[in-house]
Protein backbone atom coordinates (compact mmCIF):
# COMPACT_ATOMS: atom_id res chain seq x y z
CA UNK A 1 0.00 0.00 0.00
CA UNK A 2 1.31 3.69 -0.82
CA UNK A 3 1.13 5.84 2.28
CA UNK A 4 0.31 8.50 0.19
CA UNK A 5 -2.08 8.61 -3.67
CA UNK A 6 -3.44 11.73 -5.37
CA UNK A 7 -5.68 10.25 -7.91
CA UNK A 8 -6.95 12.72 -10.76
CA UNK A 9 -6.96 15.70 -8.22
CA UNK A 10 -7.83 18.77 -9.63
CA UNK A 11 -7.94 22.21 -7.69
CA UNK A 12 -9.19 25.68 -7.98
CA UNK A 13 -8.58 29.23 -6.55
CA UNK A 14 -11.81 31.22 -7.94
CA UNK A 15 -11.70 30.77 -11.59
CA UNK A 16 -8.22 29.57 -11.80
CA UNK A 17 -7.67 25.90 -12.67
CA UNK A 18 -4.59 25.37 -10.68
CA UNK A 19 -4.02 21.55 -10.50
CA UNK A 20 -5.81 19.71 -13.36
CA UNK A 21 -6.12 15.84 -12.49
CA UNK A 22 -3.14 15.17 -10.95
CA UNK A 23 -2.14 11.66 -9.74
CA UNK A 24 1.22 10.58 -7.81
CA UNK A 25 1.79 7.55 -5.22
CA UNK A 26 4.60 7.90 -2.72
CA UNK A 27 5.90 4.32 -1.00
CA UNK A 28 6.21 4.18 2.36
CA UNK A 29 10.02 5.13 3.00
CA UNK A 30 10.96 6.77 -0.11
CA UNK A 31 11.91 10.29 -1.26
CA UNK A 32 9.75 11.23 -4.41
CA UNK A 33 10.63 14.84 -5.55
CA UNK A 34 7.84 16.83 -7.65
CA UNK A 35 9.75 19.30 -10.07
CA UNK A 36 8.44 22.10 -11.98
CA UNK A 37 9.08 25.76 -13.02
CA UNK A 38 7.04 28.88 -11.57
CA UNK A 39 3.24 28.55 -10.75
CA UNK A 40 3.72 24.87 -12.29
CA UNK A 41 1.23 24.00 -8.88
CA UNK A 42 3.67 22.25 -6.64
CA UNK A 43 2.65 24.73 -3.93
CA UNK A 44 -1.04 24.10 -5.01
CA UNK A 45 -0.29 20.05 -4.63
CA UNK A 46 1.01 20.24 -1.22
CA UNK A 47 -1.39 22.09 0.07
CA UNK A 48 -4.41 19.90 -0.98
CA UNK A 49 -2.41 16.75 0.50
CA UNK A 50 -2.70 18.96 3.50
CA UNK A 51 -6.26 19.60 3.29
CA UNK A 52 -5.26 23.51 3.26
CA UNK A 53 -7.22 23.02 0.22
CA UNK A 54 -9.53 20.94 -1.10
CA UNK A 55 -9.68 19.21 -4.29
CA UNK A 56 -13.21 20.02 -6.09
CA UNK A 57 -12.59 16.57 -8.31
CA UNK A 58 -10.48 13.56 -7.03
CA UNK A 59 -8.78 11.98 -3.88
CA UNK A 60 -5.98 12.12 -1.73
CA UNK A 61 -5.71 8.76 0.12
CA UNK A 62 -3.20 8.47 3.03
CA UNK A 63 -2.24 5.54 4.44
CA UNK A 64 -5.25 3.99 2.59
CA UNK A 65 -7.64 6.81 4.43
CA UNK A 66 -9.69 9.42 2.42
CA UNK A 67 -8.23 12.86 3.76
CA UNK A 68 -11.10 14.50 2.81
CA UNK A 69 -12.93 13.00 6.10
CA UNK A 70 -10.44 14.99 8.20
CA UNK A 71 -10.24 18.54 9.52
CA UNK A 72 -7.52 20.19 8.60
CA UNK A 73 -5.94 20.53 11.86
CA UNK A 74 -6.28 16.79 12.43
CA UNK A 75 -3.42 15.95 9.78
CA UNK A 76 -1.00 16.62 12.05
CA UNK A 77 -1.76 13.91 14.34
CA UNK A 78 -2.69 11.74 11.88
CA UNK A 79 0.86 12.33 10.74
CA UNK A 80 1.59 14.23 7.50
CA UNK A 81 3.79 17.40 8.52
CA UNK A 82 4.73 20.00 6.03
CA UNK A 83 7.52 22.45 5.76
CA UNK A 84 5.79 25.17 3.51
CA UNK A 85 7.56 27.90 1.38
CA UNK A 86 9.13 30.05 2.45
CA UNK A 87 9.46 28.58 5.88
CA UNK A 88 6.44 29.73 7.75
CA UNK A 89 8.15 29.98 11.19
CA UNK A 90 6.37 32.04 13.39
CA UNK A 91 8.65 34.71 13.74
CA UNK A 92 7.85 36.98 17.33
CA UNK A 93 8.43 32.67 18.95
CA UNK A 94 11.60 31.70 20.35
CA UNK A 95 13.09 28.69 18.53
CA UNK A 96 12.23 26.75 21.39
CA UNK A 97 8.79 27.73 21.34
CA UNK A 98 8.53 26.76 17.86
CA UNK A 99 9.80 23.60 17.80
CA UNK A 100 6.88 23.09 20.67
CA UNK A 101 4.24 24.64 18.42
CA UNK A 102 5.51 21.57 16.33
CA UNK A 103 4.75 19.09 19.14
CA UNK A 104 1.24 21.07 19.76
CA UNK A 105 -1.28 18.23 19.20
CA UNK A 106 1.49 15.61 21.03
CA UNK A 107 0.69 14.75 24.19
CA UNK A 108 3.21 12.42 25.35
CA UNK A 109 6.25 12.65 27.39
CA UNK A 110 9.03 12.75 24.88
CA UNK A 111 8.50 15.88 23.59
CA UNK A 112 11.82 17.27 25.32
CA UNK A 113 13.96 14.50 24.92
CA UNK A 114 12.47 14.74 20.49
CA UNK A 115 13.84 18.98 21.23
CA UNK A 116 17.43 17.61 22.08
CA UNK A 117 16.97 15.27 19.25
CA UNK A 118 16.18 18.23 17.05
CA UNK A 119 19.38 20.35 18.56
CA UNK A 120 21.85 17.55 17.97
CA UNK A 121 20.24 17.49 14.31
CA UNK A 122 20.77 21.25 14.29
CA UNK A 123 22.94 22.31 16.35
CA UNK A 124 22.80 26.27 15.32
CA UNK A 125 19.45 25.82 17.24
CA UNK A 126 20.30 24.59 20.53
CA UNK A 127 22.60 27.78 20.31
CA UNK A 128 19.92 29.95 19.47
CA UNK A 129 16.70 28.71 21.65
CA UNK A 130 16.29 32.13 22.91
CA UNK A 131 15.91 34.05 20.19
CA UNK A 132 13.29 35.04 18.30
CA UNK A 133 12.87 32.93 14.83
CA UNK A 134 12.23 35.69 12.53
CA UNK A 135 15.36 37.40 13.75
CA UNK A 136 17.46 34.70 12.23
CA UNK A 137 19.03 34.23 8.72
CA UNK A 138 17.01 32.25 6.04
CA UNK A 139 19.30 29.08 6.54
CA UNK A 140 18.86 28.78 10.25
CA UNK A 141 15.01 29.22 9.12
CA UNK A 142 15.02 26.31 7.20
CA UNK A 143 16.38 24.40 9.52
CA UNK A 144 14.34 25.32 12.49
CA UNK A 145 11.02 24.91 9.75
CA UNK A 146 12.44 21.02 9.52
CA UNK A 147 13.39 20.91 13.19
CA UNK A 148 9.62 22.10 13.84
CA UNK A 149 7.80 20.12 11.24
CA UNK A 150 9.70 16.64 12.21
CA UNK A 151 8.74 17.42 16.01
CA UNK A 152 5.43 16.19 14.95
CA UNK A 153 7.00 12.68 14.29
CA UNK A 154 5.49 12.64 11.18
CA UNK A 155 5.13 9.70 8.70
CA UNK A 156 5.11 11.44 5.39
CA UNK A 157 7.00 14.81 5.28
CA UNK A 158 6.50 17.30 2.87
CA UNK A 159 8.78 20.12 2.27
CA UNK A 160 8.34 23.02 -0.28
CA UNK A 161 11.35 24.03 -2.26
CA UNK A 162 13.55 24.19 1.28
CA UNK A 163 16.68 25.60 -0.81
CA UNK A 164 15.03 28.10 -2.06
CA UNK A 165 17.57 31.21 -1.29
CA UNK A 166 19.84 29.46 0.61
CA UNK A 167 24.05 29.36 -0.34
CA UNK A 168 25.02 26.49 -1.89
CA UNK A 169 26.60 25.35 1.21
CA UNK A 170 23.14 25.44 3.29
CA UNK A 171 21.77 23.34 0.12
CA UNK A 172 24.00 20.81 0.91
CA UNK A 173 23.93 20.55 4.35
CA UNK A 174 20.13 20.84 4.17
CA UNK A 175 19.47 17.92 1.44
CA UNK A 176 21.94 15.81 3.52
CA UNK A 177 19.61 15.97 6.62
CA UNK A 178 16.61 15.64 4.10
CA UNK A 179 18.51 12.34 3.58
CA UNK A 180 19.33 11.35 6.98
CA UNK A 181 15.49 12.21 8.04
CA UNK A 182 14.44 9.61 5.49
CA UNK A 183 17.18 7.32 5.86
CA UNK A 184 15.86 7.25 10.13
CA UNK A 185 12.04 6.25 8.26
CA UNK A 186 10.18 9.42 7.54
CA UNK A 187 8.88 9.33 4.01
CA UNK A 188 9.49 12.53 2.24
CA UNK A 189 8.05 14.62 -0.89
CA UNK A 190 9.49 16.91 -1.75
CA UNK A 191 9.16 19.93 -3.96
CA UNK A 192 11.99 21.97 -5.75
CA UNK A 193 12.82 24.01 -8.92
CA UNK A 194 16.67 22.76 -8.05
CA UNK A 195 16.44 19.69 -10.12
CA UNK A 196 19.70 18.75 -10.06
CA UNK A 197 19.62 19.00 -6.59
CA UNK A 198 16.66 16.54 -5.46
CA UNK A 199 16.79 14.10 -7.92
CA UNK A 200 20.38 13.49 -6.54
CA UNK A 201 18.60 12.57 -3.31
CA UNK A 202 15.49 11.07 -4.83
CA UNK A 203 14.16 7.69 -5.57
CA UNK A 204 11.33 8.91 -8.26
CA UNK A 205 10.46 12.02 -9.42
CA UNK A 206 7.53 13.52 -10.94
CA UNK A 207 7.28 16.95 -13.17
CA UNK A 208 4.52 19.02 -12.96
CA UNK A 209 3.63 21.33 -15.73
CA UNK A 210 0.86 23.74 -15.95
CA UNK A 211 -0.87 21.70 -13.65
CA UNK A 212 -0.54 18.42 -15.18
CA UNK A 213 1.68 15.91 -14.29
CA UNK A 214 4.22 15.24 -17.86
CA UNK A 215 6.72 13.10 -16.47
CA UNK A 216 7.51 10.42 -13.98
CA UNK A 217 10.21 8.00 -13.59
CA UNK A 218 13.09 7.02 -11.55
CA UNK A 219 15.09 9.70 -10.34
CA UNK A 220 18.42 8.44 -12.62
CA UNK A 221 15.89 8.04 -15.98
CA UNK A 222 14.66 11.46 -15.66
CA UNK A 223 18.61 12.62 -14.68
CA UNK A 224 19.57 11.31 -18.68
CA UNK A 225 16.01 12.44 -19.56
CA UNK A 226 16.42 15.26 -22.48
CA UNK A 227 13.75 17.33 -21.96
CA UNK A 228 14.62 17.62 -18.48
CA UNK A 229 18.40 18.37 -19.22
CA UNK A 230 17.16 20.96 -21.38
CA UNK A 231 14.42 22.60 -19.28
CA UNK A 232 15.08 21.79 -15.38
CA UNK A 233 19.32 21.15 -15.41
CA UNK A 234 20.11 23.65 -18.10
CA UNK A 235 22.02 20.73 -19.98
CA UNK A 236 22.24 21.39 -24.05
CA UNK B 1 20.67 73.73 -5.55
CA UNK B 2 19.04 76.75 -6.30
CA UNK B 3 16.16 78.16 -4.01
CA UNK B 4 13.33 77.09 -6.41
CA UNK B 5 14.99 73.75 -7.02
CA UNK B 6 14.75 73.24 -3.19
CA UNK B 7 11.31 74.70 -3.12
CA UNK B 8 9.84 72.54 -5.71
CA UNK B 9 11.09 69.52 -3.89
CA UNK B 10 9.72 70.54 -0.77
CA UNK B 11 6.91 68.02 0.10
CA UNK B 12 4.15 70.82 1.71
CA UNK B 13 2.05 68.16 3.80
CA UNK B 14 5.42 67.54 5.23
CA UNK B 15 5.81 71.12 6.18
CA UNK B 16 2.62 71.36 7.44
CA UNK B 17 2.57 68.09 9.52
CA UNK B 18 6.03 69.35 10.78
CA UNK B 19 4.56 72.70 11.54
CA UNK B 20 1.17 71.35 13.14
CA UNK B 21 3.47 69.30 15.35
CA UNK B 22 5.69 72.23 16.41
CA UNK B 23 2.48 73.47 17.34
CA UNK B 24 0.84 71.38 19.61
CA UNK B 25 4.66 70.66 21.35
CA UNK B 26 4.53 74.30 21.92
CA UNK B 27 1.07 74.32 23.11
CA UNK B 28 1.69 71.07 25.42
CA UNK B 29 4.65 73.27 26.75
CA UNK B 30 3.38 76.57 27.47
CA UNK B 31 0.55 74.65 29.22
CA UNK B 32 2.65 73.40 31.65
CA UNK B 33 5.01 76.31 32.53
CA UNK B 34 1.99 78.56 33.09
CA UNK B 35 0.58 76.30 34.80
CA UNK B 36 3.35 74.90 37.16
CA UNK B 37 5.38 78.38 37.37
CA UNK B 38 2.80 81.15 37.44
CA UNK B 39 0.02 79.43 38.80
CA UNK B 40 -2.39 79.64 35.82
CA UNK B 41 -6.04 78.41 36.84
CA UNK B 42 -7.07 76.97 39.94
CA UNK B 43 -4.51 76.16 42.96
CA UNK B 44 -4.61 72.61 43.52
CA UNK B 45 -3.23 70.94 46.66
CA UNK B 46 -0.97 67.68 46.62
CA UNK B 47 -4.02 65.81 47.48
CA UNK B 48 -5.59 67.04 44.67
CA UNK B 49 -3.25 66.22 41.90
CA UNK B 50 -2.65 62.74 43.74
CA UNK B 51 -6.72 62.01 42.88
CA UNK B 52 -5.60 63.16 39.62
CA UNK B 53 -3.32 60.74 39.29
CA UNK B 54 -4.57 57.97 40.72
CA UNK B 55 -8.18 58.43 38.92
CA UNK B 56 -6.24 58.37 35.77
CA UNK B 57 -4.35 55.46 36.54
CA UNK B 58 -7.37 53.09 37.89
CA UNK B 59 -9.27 54.48 34.98
CA UNK B 60 -6.43 53.67 32.07
CA UNK B 61 -6.70 50.41 34.07
CA UNK B 62 -10.11 49.91 32.94
CA UNK B 63 -9.58 51.15 29.26
CA UNK B 64 -6.22 48.38 29.29
CA UNK B 65 -8.51 45.90 30.33
CA UNK B 66 -11.55 46.88 27.60
CA UNK B 67 -8.64 47.64 24.59
CA UNK B 68 -7.24 43.99 25.36
CA UNK B 69 -10.39 42.28 23.54
CA UNK B 70 -9.95 45.07 20.75
CA UNK B 71 -6.11 44.06 20.32
CA UNK B 72 -6.25 40.64 20.77
CA UNK B 73 -9.28 39.96 17.88
CA UNK B 74 -7.31 42.31 15.64
CA UNK B 75 -4.48 39.99 16.06
CA UNK B 76 -5.91 36.62 14.68
CA UNK B 77 -8.13 38.29 12.59
CA UNK B 78 -7.49 42.15 11.37
CA UNK B 79 -10.88 43.30 12.44
CA UNK B 80 -11.77 45.97 14.74
CA UNK B 81 -14.61 44.58 17.09
CA UNK B 82 -16.81 47.56 17.30
CA UNK B 83 -19.36 45.16 19.48
CA UNK B 84 -16.72 44.76 21.75
CA UNK B 85 -18.25 47.72 23.79
CA UNK B 86 -21.29 45.70 24.17
CA UNK B 87 -19.66 42.72 25.91
CA UNK B 88 -18.88 45.00 28.51
CA UNK B 89 -22.00 46.81 28.89
CA UNK B 90 -23.73 43.26 28.63
CA UNK B 91 -21.74 42.27 31.59
CA UNK B 92 -22.38 45.02 33.98
CA UNK B 93 -25.86 45.36 33.26
CA UNK B 94 -26.76 41.69 34.45
CA UNK B 95 -23.79 41.46 36.88
CA UNK B 96 -25.88 44.55 38.64
CA UNK B 97 -29.57 43.86 37.83
CA UNK B 98 -29.51 40.54 38.10
CA UNK B 99 -27.42 39.70 40.91
CA UNK B 100 -26.41 42.70 42.54
CA UNK B 101 -29.83 44.35 43.61
CA UNK B 102 -30.62 41.36 45.19
CA UNK B 103 -27.02 41.07 47.31
CA UNK B 104 -27.76 45.14 48.37
CA UNK B 105 -31.10 44.36 49.28
CA UNK B 106 -30.93 41.10 51.59
CA UNK B 107 -27.20 43.23 53.15
CA UNK B 108 -24.99 40.57 52.14
CA UNK B 109 -23.15 42.62 49.87
CA UNK B 110 -21.65 44.76 53.10
CA UNK B 111 -21.44 41.92 54.83
CA UNK B 112 -19.69 39.64 52.69
CA UNK B 113 -18.26 42.07 50.25
CA UNK B 114 -15.18 39.59 49.05
CA UNK B 115 -17.64 37.18 47.79
CA UNK B 116 -20.00 39.50 46.49
CA UNK B 117 -17.07 41.13 44.29
CA UNK B 118 -16.17 37.12 43.28
CA UNK B 119 -20.31 36.46 42.30
CA UNK B 120 -20.87 39.85 40.71
CA UNK B 121 -17.80 39.15 38.81
CA UNK B 122 -18.38 35.72 37.58
CA UNK B 123 -22.01 36.90 36.31
CA UNK B 124 -20.74 39.71 34.29
CA UNK B 125 -17.69 37.62 32.93
CA UNK B 126 -20.20 34.67 32.12
CA UNK B 127 -22.36 37.26 30.00
CA UNK B 128 -20.08 38.95 28.56
CA UNK B 129 -18.52 35.74 27.26
CA UNK B 130 -21.61 34.06 25.62
CA UNK B 131 -22.32 37.10 24.15
CA UNK B 132 -19.03 37.39 22.80
CA UNK B 133 -19.48 33.40 21.56
CA UNK B 134 -22.73 34.29 20.10
CA UNK B 135 -21.87 37.56 17.97
CA UNK B 136 -18.63 35.89 17.16
CA UNK B 137 -20.34 32.23 15.65
CA UNK B 138 -23.46 34.26 14.58
CA UNK B 139 -22.08 37.96 13.00
CA UNK B 140 -18.74 37.11 12.47
CA UNK B 141 -17.46 33.50 11.49
CA UNK B 142 -20.03 33.27 8.21
CA UNK B 143 -18.04 36.18 7.17
CA UNK B 144 -14.64 35.54 7.61
CA UNK B 145 -13.86 35.17 3.56
CA UNK B 146 -15.60 38.20 2.59
CA UNK B 147 -14.25 41.80 2.25
CA UNK B 148 -13.55 43.57 5.59
CA UNK B 149 -15.82 46.36 5.20
CA UNK B 150 -18.31 44.04 5.62
CA UNK B 151 -17.49 42.55 9.47
CA UNK B 152 -16.60 45.83 9.80
CA UNK B 153 -20.79 47.01 9.12
CA UNK B 154 -21.48 43.54 10.51
CA UNK B 155 -19.90 44.89 14.36
CA UNK B 156 -22.01 48.00 14.15
CA UNK B 157 -25.01 46.38 13.25
CA UNK B 158 -24.23 43.69 16.37
CA UNK B 159 -23.60 46.20 18.37
CA UNK B 160 -26.91 48.17 17.88
CA UNK B 161 -28.86 44.71 18.49
CA UNK B 162 -27.11 43.63 21.71
CA UNK B 163 -27.91 47.82 23.05
CA UNK B 164 -31.53 46.96 22.41
CA UNK B 165 -31.93 43.79 23.63
CA UNK B 166 -30.54 44.65 26.80
CA UNK B 167 -32.62 47.35 26.79
CA UNK B 168 -35.81 45.13 26.54
CA UNK B 169 -34.45 43.04 29.40
CA UNK B 170 -33.65 45.51 31.53
CA UNK B 171 -35.30 48.87 30.82
CA UNK B 172 -33.71 51.89 29.84
CA UNK B 173 -33.76 53.59 32.92
CA UNK B 174 -29.81 54.28 34.60
CA UNK B 175 -29.77 51.57 37.30
CA UNK B 176 -27.31 51.42 40.42
CA UNK B 177 -24.58 49.33 40.57
CA UNK B 178 -23.97 47.97 44.04
CA UNK B 179 -20.70 48.75 45.95
CA UNK B 180 -20.13 47.03 49.01
CA UNK B 181 -19.79 49.78 51.90
CA UNK B 182 -15.98 48.98 53.10
CA UNK B 183 -15.44 50.41 49.19
CA UNK B 184 -16.75 53.56 50.06
CA UNK B 185 -14.49 56.54 51.27
CA UNK B 186 -11.09 56.93 51.73
CA UNK B 187 -7.87 55.42 52.67
CA UNK B 188 -4.33 56.60 54.19
CA UNK B 189 -1.51 55.12 52.42
CA UNK B 190 1.45 56.91 53.74
CA UNK B 191 0.19 59.54 55.08
CA UNK B 192 -1.93 60.41 51.93
CA UNK B 193 -5.64 59.58 51.45
CA UNK B 194 -6.85 57.91 48.35
CA UNK B 195 -10.05 57.05 47.05
CA UNK B 196 -10.73 53.40 48.13
CA UNK B 197 -12.05 52.25 44.90
CA UNK B 198 -9.95 53.54 42.79
CA UNK B 199 -6.93 51.92 44.20
CA UNK B 200 -8.65 48.27 44.60
CA UNK B 201 -9.85 49.06 40.50
CA UNK B 202 -6.08 49.94 39.43
CA UNK B 203 -4.82 46.61 41.38
CA UNK B 204 -7.35 44.33 40.38
CA UNK B 205 -6.52 45.25 36.53
CA UNK B 206 -2.73 45.29 37.00
CA UNK B 207 -3.60 42.27 38.51
CA UNK B 208 -5.86 41.31 35.87
CA UNK B 209 -3.30 42.08 32.98
CA UNK B 210 -0.22 40.19 34.17
CA UNK B 211 -2.88 36.96 34.54
CA UNK B 212 -3.68 37.21 30.89
CA UNK B 213 -0.11 38.29 29.80
CA UNK B 214 0.88 34.59 31.39
CA UNK B 215 -1.69 33.07 29.96
CA UNK B 216 -0.96 34.04 26.39
CA UNK B 217 2.82 33.64 26.78
CA UNK B 218 2.70 30.28 28.90
CA UNK B 219 -0.27 28.30 28.14
CA UNK B 220 -1.01 25.97 25.46
CA UNK B 221 -4.07 27.90 24.74
CA UNK B 222 -2.33 31.22 24.65
CA UNK B 223 0.41 29.69 21.95
CA UNK B 224 -2.87 29.00 19.75
CA UNK B 225 -3.97 32.29 19.99
CA UNK B 226 -0.21 34.15 19.16
CA UNK B 227 0.25 31.40 16.36
CA UNK B 228 -2.81 32.08 14.74
CA UNK B 229 -2.15 35.58 15.13
CA UNK B 230 0.62 34.70 12.69
CA UNK B 231 0.14 32.69 10.75
CA UNK B 232 -3.31 30.97 10.33
CA UNK B 233 -2.26 28.06 7.90
CA UNK B 234 0.83 27.01 9.23
CA UNK B 235 -0.73 27.21 12.94
CA UNK B 236 -3.45 24.53 11.18
CA UNK B 237 -0.34 22.44 10.14
CA UNK B 238 0.76 22.53 14.04
CA UNK B 239 -2.75 21.04 14.34
CA UNK B 240 -4.65 23.82 16.00
CA UNK B 241 -8.30 24.63 15.28
CA UNK B 242 -8.23 27.76 13.92
CA UNK B 243 -11.40 28.92 14.23
CA UNK B 244 -11.85 27.38 17.38
CA UNK B 245 -9.27 29.50 18.64
CA UNK B 246 -10.25 32.74 17.20
CA UNK B 247 -13.68 32.03 19.40
CA UNK B 248 -11.25 31.58 22.39
CA UNK B 249 -9.64 34.74 21.24
CA UNK B 250 -13.05 36.63 21.75
CA UNK B 251 -14.01 34.69 25.17
CA UNK B 252 -10.77 35.72 26.06
CA UNK B 253 -11.24 39.72 25.11
CA UNK B 254 -14.87 39.60 26.77
CA UNK B 255 -13.20 37.93 30.02
CA UNK B 256 -10.99 40.90 30.75
CA UNK B 257 -14.36 43.30 29.58
CA UNK B 258 -16.45 41.32 32.05
CA UNK B 259 -13.92 42.16 34.72
CA UNK B 260 -13.39 45.77 33.64
CA UNK B 261 -17.45 45.85 34.04
CA UNK B 262 -17.60 45.17 37.08
CA UNK B 263 -14.50 47.40 38.20
CA UNK B 264 -16.22 50.02 36.41
CA UNK B 265 -19.90 49.72 38.10
CA UNK B 266 -18.07 49.99 41.06
CA UNK B 267 -16.23 53.65 40.22
CA UNK B 268 -19.36 54.97 38.32
CA UNK B 269 -22.20 53.21 40.67
CA UNK B 270 -24.19 53.24 37.71
CA UNK B 271 -25.11 51.26 34.20
CA UNK B 272 -27.25 51.75 32.04
CA UNK B 273 -27.62 49.97 27.79
CA UNK B 274 -25.72 52.91 26.18
CA UNK B 275 -22.73 52.06 28.57
CA UNK B 276 -20.60 50.31 26.50
CA UNK B 277 -19.72 52.85 23.76
CA UNK B 278 -17.81 55.30 25.33
CA UNK B 279 -15.72 53.08 27.22
CA UNK B 280 -15.70 51.05 23.90
CA UNK B 281 -13.95 53.91 21.62
CA UNK B 282 -12.04 55.00 24.60
CA UNK B 283 -10.48 51.41 24.99
CA UNK B 284 -10.09 50.98 21.16
CA UNK B 285 -8.05 54.69 21.34
CA UNK B 286 -5.70 52.87 23.99
CA UNK B 287 -5.65 50.48 21.45
CA UNK B 288 -4.45 52.14 18.72
CA UNK B 289 -2.23 54.47 20.69
CA UNK B 290 0.23 51.44 22.27
CA UNK B 291 -0.52 49.73 18.76
CA UNK B 292 -3.46 47.85 17.77
CA UNK B 293 -2.17 43.97 18.01
CA UNK B 294 -0.16 44.23 20.98
CA UNK B 295 -0.76 43.23 24.15
CA UNK B 296 1.54 44.96 25.74
CA UNK B 297 0.83 47.75 24.13
CA UNK B 298 -2.91 47.91 24.95
CA UNK B 299 -1.67 47.95 28.33
CA UNK B 300 0.56 50.91 28.12
CA UNK B 301 -1.42 52.75 25.67
CA UNK B 302 -4.55 52.39 28.64
CA UNK B 303 -2.68 53.59 31.41
CA UNK B 304 -1.14 56.55 28.99
CA UNK B 305 -5.19 57.60 28.10
CA UNK B 306 -6.38 57.20 31.66
CA UNK B 307 -3.66 59.23 33.10
CA UNK B 308 -3.31 62.27 30.25
CA UNK B 309 -7.01 62.40 30.56
CA UNK B 310 -6.95 62.94 34.10
CA UNK B 311 -4.14 65.33 34.60
CA UNK B 312 -4.16 66.69 31.12
CA UNK B 313 -6.89 68.57 31.66
CA UNK B 314 -5.53 70.48 35.04
CA UNK B 315 -2.07 70.20 34.11
CA UNK B 316 -2.02 71.30 29.96
CA UNK B 317 -4.90 72.82 29.32
CA UNK B 318 -5.92 75.21 32.68
CA UNK B 319 -2.31 76.54 31.97
CA UNK B 320 -3.43 77.82 28.60
CA UNK B 321 -6.56 79.38 30.38
CA UNK B 322 -9.04 77.41 29.12
CA UNK B 323 -12.38 77.50 30.50
CA UNK B 324 -13.96 74.23 31.90
CA UNK B 325 -11.38 71.97 31.48
CA UNK B 326 -12.34 68.79 33.46
CA UNK B 327 -15.20 68.85 30.28
CA UNK B 328 -12.57 68.63 27.61
CA UNK B 329 -11.07 65.14 29.13
CA UNK B 330 -12.88 63.30 26.00
CA UNK B 331 -11.56 66.35 23.29
CA UNK B 332 -8.00 65.04 24.93
CA UNK B 333 -8.37 61.54 23.96
CA UNK B 334 -9.55 61.98 20.77
CA UNK B 335 -7.37 64.82 20.08
CA UNK B 336 -4.68 61.74 21.03
CA UNK B 337 -6.24 59.25 18.89
CA UNK B 338 -6.42 61.93 15.87
CA UNK B 339 -2.84 62.93 16.29
CA UNK B 340 -1.67 59.11 16.70
CA UNK B 341 -3.31 58.08 13.66
CA UNK B 342 -1.50 60.96 11.81
CA UNK B 343 2.18 60.72 12.95
CA UNK B 344 2.25 57.10 13.99
CA UNK B 345 -0.23 54.79 12.99
CA UNK B 346 0.99 52.24 14.31
CA UNK B 347 0.87 53.20 18.24
CA UNK B 348 3.87 52.70 20.39
CA UNK B 349 4.81 49.24 20.34
CA UNK B 350 3.20 48.46 17.20
CA UNK B 351 5.00 47.71 14.13
CA UNK B 352 4.57 49.03 10.44
CA UNK B 353 1.35 48.25 9.09
CA UNK B 354 3.46 46.77 5.54
CA UNK B 355 3.06 43.15 5.74
CA UNK B 356 0.81 41.17 4.15
CA UNK B 357 -2.20 41.26 6.84
CA UNK B 358 -5.78 39.21 6.45
N1 LIG C 1 -3.71 32.44 -3.67
C1 LIG C 1 -3.81 32.31 -5.02
N2 LIG C 1 -4.78 32.95 -5.69
C2 LIG C 1 -4.91 32.81 -7.03
N3 LIG C 1 -4.10 32.08 -7.76
C3 LIG C 1 -3.10 31.42 -7.17
C4 LIG C 1 -2.90 31.52 -5.75
N4 LIG C 1 -1.84 30.76 -5.44
C5 LIG C 1 -1.38 30.23 -6.59
N5 LIG C 1 -2.14 30.63 -7.63
C6 LIG C 1 -1.97 30.23 -9.04
O1 LIG C 1 -2.00 28.84 -9.13
C7 LIG C 1 -1.00 28.36 -9.99
C8 LIG C 1 -0.10 27.37 -9.26
O2 LIG C 1 0.57 28.06 -8.21
P1 LIG C 1 1.57 27.33 -7.22
O3 LIG C 1 1.87 28.29 -6.13
O4 LIG C 1 1.03 26.02 -6.83
O5 LIG C 1 2.86 27.15 -8.13
P2 LIG C 1 4.29 26.63 -7.73
O6 LIG C 1 4.57 25.50 -8.65
O7 LIG C 1 4.38 26.36 -6.31
O8 LIG C 1 5.20 27.85 -8.16
P3 LIG C 1 6.52 28.44 -7.46
O9 LIG C 1 7.65 27.58 -7.92
O10 LIG C 1 6.62 29.80 -8.01
O11 LIG C 1 6.32 28.39 -6.00
C9 LIG C 1 -0.26 29.59 -10.49
O12 LIG C 1 -0.76 29.90 -11.75
C10 LIG C 1 -0.60 30.66 -9.53
O13 LIG C 1 -0.65 31.92 -10.15
MG1 LIG D 1 5.45 27.15 -4.80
Amino acid sequence: MSILELDNVHAYYGKIHALKGVSLRVEQGEIVTLIGGNGAGKTTTLRTICALMRPTVGSVIFEGEDLSRYKPSALASRGIAMVPEGRGVFAKMTVLENLEMGAFHRKDKEIDADIERIYDLFPRLRERRTQLAGTMSGGEQQMLAMGRAMMSRPHLLLLDEPSMGLAPVLVEAIFSTIVDINKQGTTVLLVEQNALMSLEIANRGYVLQTGEIVLSDDARALKQNEMIQKVYLGIE
Amino acid sequence: MTLSQRLKETDWIDVILWLFRAVIIILIVVGIVRKLFFGAGVAYSTKDWLDFITSGLSQGGLYALIALGYTMVYGVLFMINFAHGEFFMSGAMTSAILVGATLDSTGFLDSQPLISIILLIFVSVLTSMVVALLTERIAYRPLRRAPRLVPLITAIGASFFWQNLFRGFFGSAVKPYPVPESLEGRVNIMGFDFLKVRIVVLIASIIALIALYLFVQKTRTGKAIRAVAEDKDVATLMGIDVDRTIAITFAVGAFMAGIAAVLWGMTFKQVNFTMGFVPGIKAFTAAVLGGIGSIPGAALGGFFLGLIEAVGPPLILEGLNLPGVHQLKDVIAFTLLVLVLIFRPQGILGEKMAEKKA
